[in-house]
């Protein structure tokens, strides 16, 4: 009996039944059989991207996305299956459509009057990847360390509001830690399998870290889920500060990678190039915590939400609950749109939704108020 | 050719050829080649997966020293062992099934260890990661091994249990009597490094075998994917039931991928011999019954072992062996019998008495709780087994424990009568 050496596709195709997730929809068994034998110039398989997916069948409410990159060149290779996988996670992103790219934070409207009284504190975060190394999933020891001595570098060299100091994650001092941890800057080991399965774990916390300016309102993580993750934040409701020093500590960034010969991974169909398909594009998440208790409880909650084009998560982050009615709102688009707009909306639609909890602190009706989509 | 395909020797050969035919073309990345082939057997073969990944020779860019990992906050056999002349002579290789050095020790790498239980730190993805990585296994085997030398010494395999004497306990103090060990198929690839079509060939191989199993032994294969509520219920009922590992020890060597697929339980109508299919191994094998007959279980364990073995023989299979390090399991703490023969024995006063540790140690014997390792003991209850595994047969392993055992329950009977015990002197431990 040689049925079982020769047919591969069968033998090999996983079982999917019981999954939810944009991989499991997309992967045929035809699919399958066409990726499976294909590699990047890394040695990036099929199996590997979806690994995570297989691992994790998903849950009946929330979908994940199911596969990663490995590489740059994962998105080319593996295109049959990341495209319509791009295309069901970011509203029907289409193969030929092209992303544009904003990061001049002067085209933002507005944006540094939201009412203190309930915007707690205003954040924007992105990913970066260093083009010429693989990806947190697949990366070796020396790629990461690699990765880390220019981050290093990169960040040490910033001066002005920007200058700041590294934190290694395997050689922090007690005192150091306990500082960071009350900041709320420490990140940890990644426990979610969605991480752990995907192998962006492995050697923790080997060429890990965290760089922050000196004000602390400038954050930068190093290896965690993504090469860089950039953060700018600060209390109360200047989101319009917030987004400045966000796009011009990135350039800054940026400028001295490319001296380096080690742009970040880009281009015009899929914008800045992460590790989960779900950050394509800006990779951006603006966001505040903002108190909306009235709001929050009112029937049309997720409706104005979803025109907005506005998310909603708990303010411990996604999939926490929010607690005394201060919730963290942020963009839901990452792909097809650019940094200044996804920004605007956020600006706009929390503006919009604190009118809305005033006037039904005064017992008046917000329906003349919701909007069209956006 | 075909048709004897299943000839072990020139099976292996043939895979062998292809294997290494079909690393370098890939290396060449000349998939045009293949697919010029067409629908050949030559093809099935050159087509099969290639594991690439982070180490392999296709893709190190940077030099063994920037590789090496930092094991300055680890205990583990591995991190004891793998000095930096060892990776970079290491580093660069690969079995034939493209498994490296780096996936090898990726969970001695992610788990430092315990400064007092100290894990071996390394697992082997496939039989040939014991010789392509001896220079790094050889030492960690006889640091665990309490100093079998896989470089010179030989390990005997003996499953004759007609050798056993005295192999019933009293049952007034022996609740239990278990005897587990694994067994993996020779030819596919081991649970770190396995493709699912492997793992399913393992399930479909030894579920097929057990099949044919008569008599005491005929029993039924509960797939993990598909059983139903009800035999779920009953298998966790039975104890038999096992879970998707949670250890980051095995879920860092990859031993979770794909979970459910292809794992399943099968175990006979008299529920005393269980058979597990690809979870830590390609299968764990466990005899046992309540009270102390251990004799009775060690009798059905080698029983169905040769039984089973007979028939994956019949389909021309065969389990992992050789004469250096004995059956070839996973994790190097298995190497040799891989058996652990135990009881659950009740020995609430000796258990009190601070001669206690010594006595197990002199007898090479160990204690757990009755939950498996790292629990607790509950009610004076303690799972009692042999602390070795390779370097003895089955057959002294099961007497040591038998002996042990025997020893350990006189003391008990003694402290109840008010008399006093004695520390035994240490037995010889390479027979």
């Amino acid at each position: 009996d040689t049925k079982g050496l020769f047919e591969f596709v069968e033998e090999e195709y996983p079982d999917l039944s019981k999954h939810n997730n944009h991989m499991a929809k997309v992967l045929t068994k035809e699919l399958y059989g066409k990726l499976r034998d294909k590699q990047t110039s890394s040695g990036y398989t099929l199996d590997d991207v979806i690994q995570t997916g297989i691992d994790n069948p998903g849950h009946p409410f929330i979908m994940t996305v199911g596969c990663v990159a490995g590489d740059e060149e994962s998105y080319e290779v593996f295109k049959d299956l990341l495209d319509p996988v791009i295309s069901d996670r970011h509203g029907g992103y289409k193969p030929t459509d092209k992303h544009k790219t904003d990061l001049n934070f002067e085209n933002l409207k507005g944006g540094d009057d939201l009412d203190p009284n309930y915007v707690l504190s205003s954040r924007v975060r992105t990913g970066r990847s260093i083009k010429g190394y693989t990806l947190p999933p697949h990366n070796s020891r020396g790629e990461r360390r690699a990765i880390e001595k220019l981050s290093i570098e990169a960040l040490t060299s910033l001066e002005g509001e920007f200058k700041g100091k590294y934190y290694p994650l395997k050689s922090m001092t007690d005192a150091e830690q306990e500082q960071l941890i009350n900041d709320h800057f420490l990140f940890d080991k990644p426990v979610s399998p969605l991480l752990t399965c995907a192998g962006m774990a492995r050697d923790w916390p080997d060429g890990r870290g965290i760089w922050h300016n000196d004000d602390k309102t400038f954050l930068v993580w190093v290896n965690e889920e993504d090469h860089l993750r950039v953060i700018s934040m600060q209390k109360g409701g200047n989101m319009r500060e917030v987004f400045r020093r966000f796009c011009v500590g990135l350039q800054k960034i940026e400028e001295i990678f490319k001296k380096h010969n080690h742009g970040f991974m880009w281009n015009e169909h899929l914008g800045y190039i992460l590790t989960c398909p779900s950050n394509l594009g800006t990779g951006l998440r603006g966001g505040v915590h903002v108190k909306l208790p009235k709001l929050s409880t009112h029937a049309k909650f997720e409706e104005i939400l979803t025109r907005l084009r506005l998310q909603k998560r708990g303010t411990g982050g996604v999939d926490t609950a929010s607690v005394g009615g201060v919730f963290d709102i942020s963009n839901a688009d990452r792909l097809g749109s650019s940094e200044v707009e996804q920004v605007q909306l956020v600006v706009d639609g929390v503006k919009l939704m604190v009118e809305m909890e005033k006037k039904l602190e005064k017992g008046e009706a917000i329906d003349s108020m919701i909007p069209a989509q956006k | 050719l075909l048709k004897h395909v299943r000839n072990i020797s020139r099976h292996r050969t043939f895979l062998n050829m292809i294997h290494s035919f079909s690393r370098i073309l890939s290396s060449k990345r000349n998939i045009g080649i293949l697919s010029l082939m067409g629908g050949s057997v030559a093809a099935g073969f050159l087509l099969q997966r290639e594991h690439a990944s982070a180490g392999s020779p296709l893709r190190r860019r940077y030099p063994a020293s920037s590789e090496y990992p930092d094991l300055r906050q680890h205990n583990n056999c591995m991190a004891s062992n793998l000095t930096p002349a060892i990776y970079a002579k290491l580093c660069d290789k690969t079995t034939p099934n493209g498994y490296t050095l780096d996936q090898a020790i990726q969970t001695g790498v992610d788990n430092p260890g315990h400064p007092f239980i100290k894990t071996v730190g390394m697992v082997a993805g496939d039989e040939e990661s014991y010789e392509v990585f001896a220079d790094l296994l050889d030492p960690i085997i006889k640091e665990r091994h309490n100093g079998y030398d896989p470089c010179v010494m030989k390990h005997p395999t003996d499953l004759d249990s007609s050798k056993i004497h005295s192999g019933q306990f009293d049952d007034r103090y022996v609740l239990s009597s278990r005897v587990r060990t694994g067994r993996s198929i020779r030819g596919l690839s081991l649970p770190p490094a396995c493709t699912r079509a492997e793992r399913r060939e393992v399930e479909r191989v030894v579920v097929d075998a057990l099949a044919g199993l008569k008599g005491d032994l005929t029993g039924r294969y509960y797939s993990l994917t598909q059983m139903t509520e009800k035999e779920q219920q009953q298998l966790i009922d039975d104890h038999f039931l096992f879970d998707k590992p949670v250890s980051p020890l095995l879920t860092c060597a990859g031993m979770a991928r794909d979970w459910p697929d292809a794992r399943g339980i099968w175990h006979n109508n008299e529920k005393t011999f269980l058979i597990w299919i690809n979870e830590e191994d390609h299968t764990r094998v466990i005899s046992m019954e309540k009270g102390g007959n251990m004799k009775r279980v060690f009798d059905r364990f080698c029983r169905g072992l040769k039984e089973v073995e007979r028939l994956i023989q019949e389909r021309g299979w065969e389990f992992m062996w050789n004469e250096r390090l004995g059956y070839i399991l996973t994790c190097p703490s298995n190497l040799g019998t891989g058996l652990r023969a135990g009881v659950h024995v009740k020995l609430p006063l000796l258990s009190k008495d601070p001669r206690f540790s010594k006595i197990l140690d002199n007898l090479r014997l160990q204690k757990r709780g009755t939950g498996g390792v790292d629990t607790a003991a509950v009610g004076g209850v303690f799972d009692i087994s042999n602390l070795d595994r390779l370097g003895q047969s089955e057959v002294q392993l099961v007497q040591t424990v038998v002996d042990g055992v025997n020893y350990l329950i006189e003391c008990e009977k003694r402290l109840e009568r008010g008399q006093d015990i004695k520390v035994p002197p240490p037995i010889k431990q390479f027979k």
